[in-house]
């Protein structure tokens, strides 16, 4: 059976275990996508992603050009480069979709994400949260006696930290708009 | 000058425009208004069918056989869901569909209303890309936006969903030619530089092999010239996957048949031991390439597709050429023939030696019997008796699917539609029907398995009404054969609910559709009565009563490489392990 004396059963992997097959570090990249501003086209890419089983770690989309009814979705993925090459692919070939970045590979990026944060307290924990925001450059949007609403912008990570700092000094409420990103420079 | 009409008569008047003669399909409360407007005409043939589902298998098969794209019109809800298994099937094997559905009005979407659904949310991921047309301005562009989409880059199915007052107002048409077509404008030229080490790699190799797929087919007749042109040139050995067979003649002196899990010993050898691949129009699809990480361990690949998403989704390759296959294999060949069109003839000889050993085991011989027809056999006569004739072959899915592909020979593309990618059982007795209403004088041949065939046999009052003579030939094992062996091979024998009790008669069964009904149980009567049913002036049942048992080899297990193929009964002992099993 085997003419070309080739080792029989040197692997166990199967048909299925495709992403194995390139096995490397999981990394996280940000994509730009920029699409026709039609209905359905979130629901498009999104259906894209579940359907494929690719991860959706944050997710922003809004209209920039209207008269050209061009959206910009940024998304922030994650897997092996070859998932990574696959997703951009995939999201090429949709009607939709105009052009894809890999905001991650093309260069540096800078990346931004809004936050509000309700926090309530009282006495020390009440000063405390509003010294960690001057720290942090965080805004107060609304105040009452027992609570603030605390605007913050910043990379996802500093979001994370200064959150993290609120949750023992009252943080009651948090939204995150998710990431814009844009490469640097001309 | 502008021409106003309603939403209903731009439907028909885009069609026309677009050059489409035939629409299969079923009417419907929301498409009333387009069945008016159809009724009132006499340039576009309406096919009726008997259930939506054939509706699209038939557009595939027009499509598949005439290279133009297919277009269906059914009814919101049903008939719009009805569609989905031909949409999925039609954008798995890249086949260009046009379907129009019937909605509810504009003001009653999101109510829940009678026989509405949410269409364009339910297809979305069944097409390559849909609309819900809310204003009847906008809808003669939409159609022919949708006919550009279905048709470039790789085809697919597209469906345009039309509200019905969008049906009933008095809007502006706009002509093809003023269409603001789509920024849709895939990449058709391959890169010359990459084309160029694809050149010189073919200059260099001692065991190249050709890997061909449908998209060599869809690329058009002009592709399959050029393939031809290049494997006689170059003298390297082709095989094709199940969607390209005809691109390369069956005859030819290099054709080493299909390969894959029921491909031929040869082809699926050669692919493990060759040392430059070049997939031309494929796609590395599972039942191709069996157990991923040891396929064709010591090849360079090259891979020219349109689609960029096909390239290293599967199979990492050397040399990608994102291209349209024509574009790019007319490049191939000018570039190989300027640099002096040369081969490593040395390395080629013993290549084919090797092949020719390959050859010489025989791998499709089988036991026949004189007392019942082995299914094999039955596909050998039909081969023989209509060989030469002006033949087109559809299948549905399953063990006979695969003895067609290896049993019937294709010389020119366009020639055989199956479904490949989905694997929909049903989908050949509609698709020879679609086929025949496109060459209403050749011979359409659906090869079928008894249990596929039952799943859309309402087309035979379709057949019957429109006089598609169609020839039904039915291998009929009484049983889910491919399913059966499954069992077999992985299952301990335990048939679970493989085998079908309460069978119709297919001959009284063909009566009563008013066409003729043969039956066949002996292998002496077979080439008799087949040549009744070749010869019989209108649709054929044929009930081919086979063997019950019989298996398709050979088979590449699955979760194993190429080099651990079964070639029959003997090798099967145990050769399934549990990980094998969980695929399909």
């Amino acid at each position: 059976m085997s003419a070309l004396n080739i080792k029989k059963g040197s692997t166990s992997h199967s048909a299925y275990d495709l992403r194995d097959h390139h096995s490397q570090v999981v990394e996280s990249h940000t994509l730009a996508v920029i699409v026709e501003n039609e209905p359905g086209v979130l629901a498009r890419v999104i259906g894209l992603f579940s359907g494929r089983g690719y991860n959706i770690d944050s997710l922003t989309v809004a209209e920039v050009d209207h008269t050209g009814h061009r959206s910009r979705i940024t998304i922030v993925t994650s897997g092996t480069p070859a998932v990574i090459d696959q997703i951009e692919a995939q999201l090429g070939r949709l009607v939709a979709v105009y052009e894809v970045h890999d905001l991650t590979a093309e260069g540096p990026a800078v990346q931004r994400e809004l936050a509000l944060l309700k926090v309530a307290g009282k006495g020390d924990a009440r000063i405390e949260a509003l010294r960690l925001a001057e720290i942090f450059r965080a805004n107060v949007v609304d105040s009452t006696l027992e609570s603030f609403v605390f605007e913050i912008t910043g990379t996802p990570e500093k979001i994370d930290a200064f959150a993290d700092l609120m949750r023992p000094l009252g943080l009651r409420e948090l939204a995150r708009t998710g990431v814009a990103a844009l490469s640097r420079g001309a | 000058m502008t021409k106003q009409m309603t939403g209903a008569k731009m439907v028909v008047q885009a069609l026309k425009d677009q050059g489409v003669e035939v629409v299969f399909g079923y009417p419907g409360g929301a498409v009333l208004p387009i069945y008016d407007e159809i009724f009132q005409q006499n340039d576009i043939r309406h096919i009726l069918v008997r259930h939506e589902q054939g509706a699209v298998h038939m557009a595939e098969g027009y499509a598949r056989s005439t290279g133009k794209p297919g277009v269906v019109l059914v009814t919101s809800g049903p008939g719009a869901t009805n569609a989905v298994t031909g949409l999925v099937d039609a954008l798995m094997d890249s086949i260009p569909l046009v379907v129009l559905t019937g909605q509810v009005p504009t003001f009653m979407i999101g109510t829940d209303g009678f026989q509405e659904a949410d269409t364009v949310g339910i297809t979305r991921p069944c097409t390559k890309h849909n609309w819900l047309v809310k204003d009847t301005e906008k809808l003669s562009e939409t159609i022919h936006q949708a006919f550009h989409v279905a048709t470039s880059g790789r085809p697919g199915p597209v469906l345009i969903d039309i509200p019905k007052d969008v049906q009933f107002a008095t809007a502006t048409y706009t002509e093809r030619e003023k269409t603001r077509i789509a920024h849709y404008q895939p990449r058709r030229e391959g890169d010359a530089g990459q084309i160029a080490r694809l050149v010189e790699m073919m200059e260099q190799a001692e065991r190249p092999i050709f890997y061909t797929g449908g998209g060599v087919i869809n690329s058009g007749t002009r592709a399959s010239a050029l393939l031809r042109e290049l494997v006689a040139e170059t003298d390297f050995p082709i095989t094709s996957t199940l969607m390209g067979l005809g691109a390369y003649p069956a005859s030819g002196k290099n054709w080493l048949g299909m390969l894959g899990m029921h491909g031929l010993y040869e082809a699926n050898l050669a692919m493990h031991g060759c040392d430059l691949m070049v997939n031309i129009g494929a796609r590395f699809d599972d039942r191709i390439t069996g157990r991923v990480k040891d396929f064709s361990p010591h090849s360079r690949k090259a891979h020219i597709d349109i689609d960029p998403s096909s390239i290293n989704k599967v199979i990492r390759v050397d040399v990608p050429i994102v291209g349209d296959v024509t574009l790019v294999l007319e490049e191939v060949l000018r570039q190989w023939r300027a640099r002096g069109s040369k081969t490593n003839k040395g390395g080629l000889d013993k290549w084919w030696k090797q092949i020719a050993e390959w050859r010489a085991v025989d791998c499709l011989s089988f036991k026949n019997s004189e007392k019942t027809i082995k299914p094999q056999y039955a596909l050998q006569r039909l081969e023989a008796l209509t060989k030469g004739m002006d033949r087109y072959i559809t299948t549905e899915v399953g063990q006979h699917q695969m003895w067609a592909a290896q049993f019937l020979g294709f010389e020119d593309p366009h020639r055989w539609m199956t479904s490949g990618g989905l694997g929909t059982m049903g989908y050949g007795l509609p698709a020879s029907i679609g086929v025949q209403i496109a060459h209403p004088d050749a011979l359409v041949i659906n090869v079928a398995g008894e249990a596929s065939w039952l799943m859309n046999m309402q087309e035979m009052g379709t057949a019957m009404q429109f006089r598609a003579p169609v020839k039904q030939f039915i291998l009929n094992n009484e049983r889910l054969g491919m399913v059966r062996q499954w069992q077999e091979l992985l299952h301990g024998e335990r048939y679970s609910h493989s085998w079908s009790e309460s069978l119709p008669d297919f001959v009284k069964l063909a009566e009563a559709f008013g066409c003729k009904g043969i039956k066949c149980d002996d292998p002496k009567d077979l080439d008799d009565a087949i040549m009744e049913m070749i010869r019989y002036d209108g649709p054929v049942i044929f009930d081919c009563l086979v063997e019950k048992h019989e298996n398709c080899f050979p088979m590449i297990p699955s979760g194993k490489p190429h080099n651990e193929m079964l070639l029959g009964e003997a090798d099967t002992q145990g050769v399934i392990g549990a990980k094998g099993a969980v695929l399909v």
